[in-house]
């Protein structure tokens, strides 16, 4: 047996370990029965599973002869972009009060989506 | 010295960045890419350094890899906790809950980091903060002690981020 | 079973399981009661639509994918975040 076929086997794993990760989380999208509960599952296992795809992905061109790492970009732009795709459903969620209430904070605070802006209070004082 | 320095780098962190990614993006290495990716990483900050009119903070770098390695660790250790969670549990037993996180960092680039950490770990999604920022809104997808994740998330990473950005 | 055939093999399955989840996300977008689910739901599909090009290149061998991988990922971001953006302020661009 030679590096390559270790790396092709070791890639074939890579491959079922992300499939599954990106089943679990669309099984969570599906079951899950709350705004926000739906929101962990496909965010990050989702995630995980397509970094798995993609060192799978990475491991196979080694293991071909060549040498491509650039799919390390994709990783990092996903890994970089979900916290911010999955905050901004969130404040979705908290603005169409669509989940568990919030709740309050001591001290006259609130949560930033909840503010009434500016803006906003002009607009209804027209109407 | 220092002056030209500052002037020719005005945003040193994304001059690295901008570099590596020209160097990834071309997918094989050569001495002639490195200089042009050089090149666009020092033009590109330089031409947009009127839109950037803070000084970006410093961090420990070596703080910051460490860091960074315990953060993959908790993902790939809690992923597999969720999957469990998501397959085996039914709706009724899953307690979810929201957790209020008191906060002692102030810097907003701390804040993105540890927000941005607490939603990667699974388990935890950071939804909201406080009008004045000085309480993190964290939504746990199962949590029967919602105290243990509060005080998890302060010991393990902003007391970590602390020593980070100082 | 040799190295390649298995690889073969993984692919295949692979491209099964992440149709499967791809499907189960559009349900989830036909049937999602609110907007949030609709746009976790679209968010969902653009990440498997990457991981399937991501697929269709190591199945093919070629790496002419990754520049349309790549690509898919901002654009689905972008989109995501101008969705939620437009449901949060009523505007994309104040």
């Amino acid at each position: 047996m030679t590096m390559a076929d270790i790396g092709l086997y070791l890639a074939a794993i890579c491959l079922l370990i992300g499939a599954a990760f990106t089943l679990v989380g669309a099984i969570g999208l599906i079951k899950l029965d709350d705004a926000m509960k739906r929101l962990h599952a496909p965010t990050k296992v989702g995630t995980m599973g397509i970094g798995a795809l993609l060192l799978g992905s990475i491991i196979v061109s080694f293991a071909r002869g060549g040498s491509s790492i650039h799919e390390l970009l994709i990783m990092a732009f996903l890994f970089a972009t979900a916290p911010i795709s999955a905050n901004f459903i969130s404040k979705v969620n908290i603005h169409r009060r669509c989940c568990d209430e919030t709740p309050e904070l001591q001290g006259g605070q609130t949560w930033s989506t909840l503010v009434e802006r500016e803006e906003d209070k002009a607009v209804k004082e027209k109407a | 010295m220092i002056r030209f320095f500052n002037w020719l780098f005005p945003h040193p962190f994304l001059t690295l960045l901008l570099t590596v990614v020209w160097v990834l993006l071309q997918n094989e290495f050569s001495a002639g890419m490195a200089v042009f990716g050089l090149i666009l990483g020092i033009v590109i900050p330089r031409a947009t350094a009127v839109w950037w009119p803070d000084r970006p903070v410093g961090f420990k770098l070596g703080k910051m890899l460490s860091y960074i390695c315990l953060v993959i660790w908790d993902i790939l250790v809690a992923n597999v906790q969720v999957a469990w969670v998501v397959l085996t549990r039914s709706n009724k037993d899953m307690k979810s809950a929201w957790i209020v996180v008191p906060l002692e960092l102030r810097s907003p680039e701390a804040l993105t980091v540890l927000a941005g950490t607490i939603t990667l770990t699974p388990g935890t999604v950071s939804a909201d903060i406080s009008d004045k920022g000085r309480f993190l809104l964290v939504h746990a997808l199962h949590a029967p002690d919602p105290d243990a994740v509060c005080d998890d998330i302060k010991s393990r990473y902003e007391a970590r981020l602390k020593e980070i950005f100082v | 079973m040799t190295a390649p055939e298995f690889l073969n093999l993984a692919v295949m399955i692979s491209f099964g399981v992440v149709a499967v989840s791809q499907i189960m996300a559009m349900i989830r977008l036909v049937i999602g009661p609110n907007t949030g689910d609709r746009i976790l739901a679209l968010d969902t599909m653009v990440v498997n639509a990457i991981g399937l090009i991501v697929l269709l290149g190591i199945w093919q061998g070629t790496r002419l994918y990754f520049e349309a991988a790549l690509i898919i990922a901002m654009l689905g971001f972008v989109s995501t975040v101008a969705y939620a953006r437009f449901v949060l302020r009523g505007d994309i661009i104040e």
